[in-house]
């Protein structure tokens, strides 16, 4: 693991960026809130409400089948790497794989599910 | 020197390089689009073409005033900016700019810059939904709409330099387009470069894909509330996502650093084809227009899913019945 050392100190180095600069930014802005300033931006109306409410999310079947082709792609990964070495059986195996896949994907097309609601 | 002084001057080089480039690569973009537009550009600040433009924006940002609403939640609010910036960043970890020039060139690079890249959606929403304003989410939800409509066409994409290659090292994957480089692949390396970077458009949030900040509809999407500094980082971290998308690009289907003169010259080549791809994206940004929501739904999932599982597929037959060698 000690390959992936150089990439913890260049992520550290990432957040300290980002502190630092938010903390100069802190020592140098000036500060003069008042009521209005701080209402939540709504091009001037006054916001009605919490943002925070039940409302529906047209996408949430197709979030469910990314997660399905999500997996499909995490074991693609150590299939092109090994395609070349084993050949046309390994290409068969995750050919006859991804065709029923493929299928769930037909019947999503067929219910609509690809549709936005 | 020992190992670990070693590893952290040269992330800190590399970090520095990285930012010194998307501030010009700002630059790079609104000249770019003026003249697409028969305007000028930034012009005033460091005579003449305004090339001190990025740096005084960033003192401009600095010295705003920071605006938190207060229905906001605060604790999540100020947190998303880094856990935006972040990935946003870390995803150049794995490229080399040369060979032995980089932060690490993991044996899983592709993967890393793959699964760090989509990370910046947990940044993006965690602003959208921490803001407690109507626009920032929805735009926040129409982020994960499309994070998960076209990060799979991306990494299928990607796939096809990967398998031609053997290899998910980025180093590898530059060596093996020696003689050829992938994008001039027969027919496979051009239907994957221009789904990659029809991917690429979605993934960086480009317009046409834009609609999570859809000026005319959501103001400015998941970023309204922000102000100062902490929308300085996150613009920063949009910019770096999209050249560091631009550079996994170039590195593979344009060859990387290989290009004709010494070696020294790689960095320099990878460069410029880092910045042609960039280009290539903002010339399409100022060229369309902005697609709706169900139709980026319909062509993700209907046309260009389909056709980079295919398109992965053949190319999968191809070098298995050839075998060994490339």
């Amino acid at each position: 693991m000690s390959g992936y050392l150089p990439v913890l100190i260049f992520g550290l180095f990432i957040v300290g960026f980002g502190l630092v600069s938010l903390a100069v930014a802190r020592l140098l802005r000036p500060s003069r809130p008042d009521a209005v300033k701080l209402m939540n931006y709504e091009c001037g109306a006054v916001p009605i409400g919490q943002a925070w409410s039940q409302f529906p999310v047209g996408f949430y079947l197709v979030a469910l089948i990314f997660i399905v082709f999500d997996a499909l792609a995490v074991f693609l990964f150590p299939w092109v790497l090994v395609l070349r070495a084993l050949g046309l059986s390994a290409f068969g195996v995750m050919a006859g794989f991804v065709a029923i896949i493929g299928l769930g994907w037909v019947y999503a097309y067929r219910e609509g599910v690809l549709e936005w609601k | 020197m020992p190992p670990l002084a070693w590893h952290a001057l040269m992330a800190f080089i590399v970090l520095n390089a990285i930012l010194g480039l998307v501030a010009y690569v700002t630059l790079l973009e609104r000249k770019f689009a003026a003249r697409m537009q028969s305007r000028i550009g930034p012009y005033y600040v460091g005579r003449p073409h305004g090339w001190l433009q990025p740096i005084a924006d960033a003192l401009k940002l600095m010295l705003k005033e920071d605006v938190v609403p207060t229905a906001a939640d605060r604790g999540v609010y100020n947190l998303a900016p880094i856990v935006f910036l972040v990935p946003c960043i870390l995803i150049y970890a794995t490229i080399p700019f040369a060979p032995d020039l980089g932060v690490a060139d993991l044996n899983i690079g592709v993967l890393f810059f793959l699964a760090v890249s989509s990370l910046e959606i947990v940044g993006l929403f965690m602003g959208g939904w921490g803001s407690n304003n109507k626009y920032a989410l929805l735009s926040a939800m129409r982020a994960v709409n499309q994070i998960i409509s076209y990060d799979l066409p991306f990494i299928f994409a990607a796939l096809v330099p990967v398998l031609l290659a053997g290899s998910l090292q980025m180093s590898t994957i530059v060596a093996a387009q020696q003689g050829l480089w992938f994008v001039a692949y027969p027919v496979f390396g051009q239907l994957a470069f221009v789904a990659f970077v029809v991917a690429t458009l979605a993934a960086e949030n480009r317009v046409p894909f834009d609609i999570l900040e859809a000026e005319s509809e959501l103001v400015a999407g998941f970023r309204v509330e922000y102000s100062g500094m902490k929308f300085a980082l996150i613009q920063l971290g949009e910019y770096a996502h999209m050249l560091g998308t631009s550079f996994l690009g170039a590195l593979l289907f344009l060859g990387g650093w290989l290009g004709p003169g010494p070696a020294w010259l790689g960095p320099l080549w990878f460069l410029l084809k880092a910045v042609l791809v960039f280009l290539l994206v903002t010339w399409v940004r100022w060229s369309f227009v902005r697609i709706r929501v169900d139709q980026i739904l319909a062509i993700s999932w209907k046309v260009l899913l389909p056709a980079s599982i295919l398109l992965l597929f053949a190319t999968g037959l191809w070098v298995a019945t050839r075998g060994a060698g490339a």
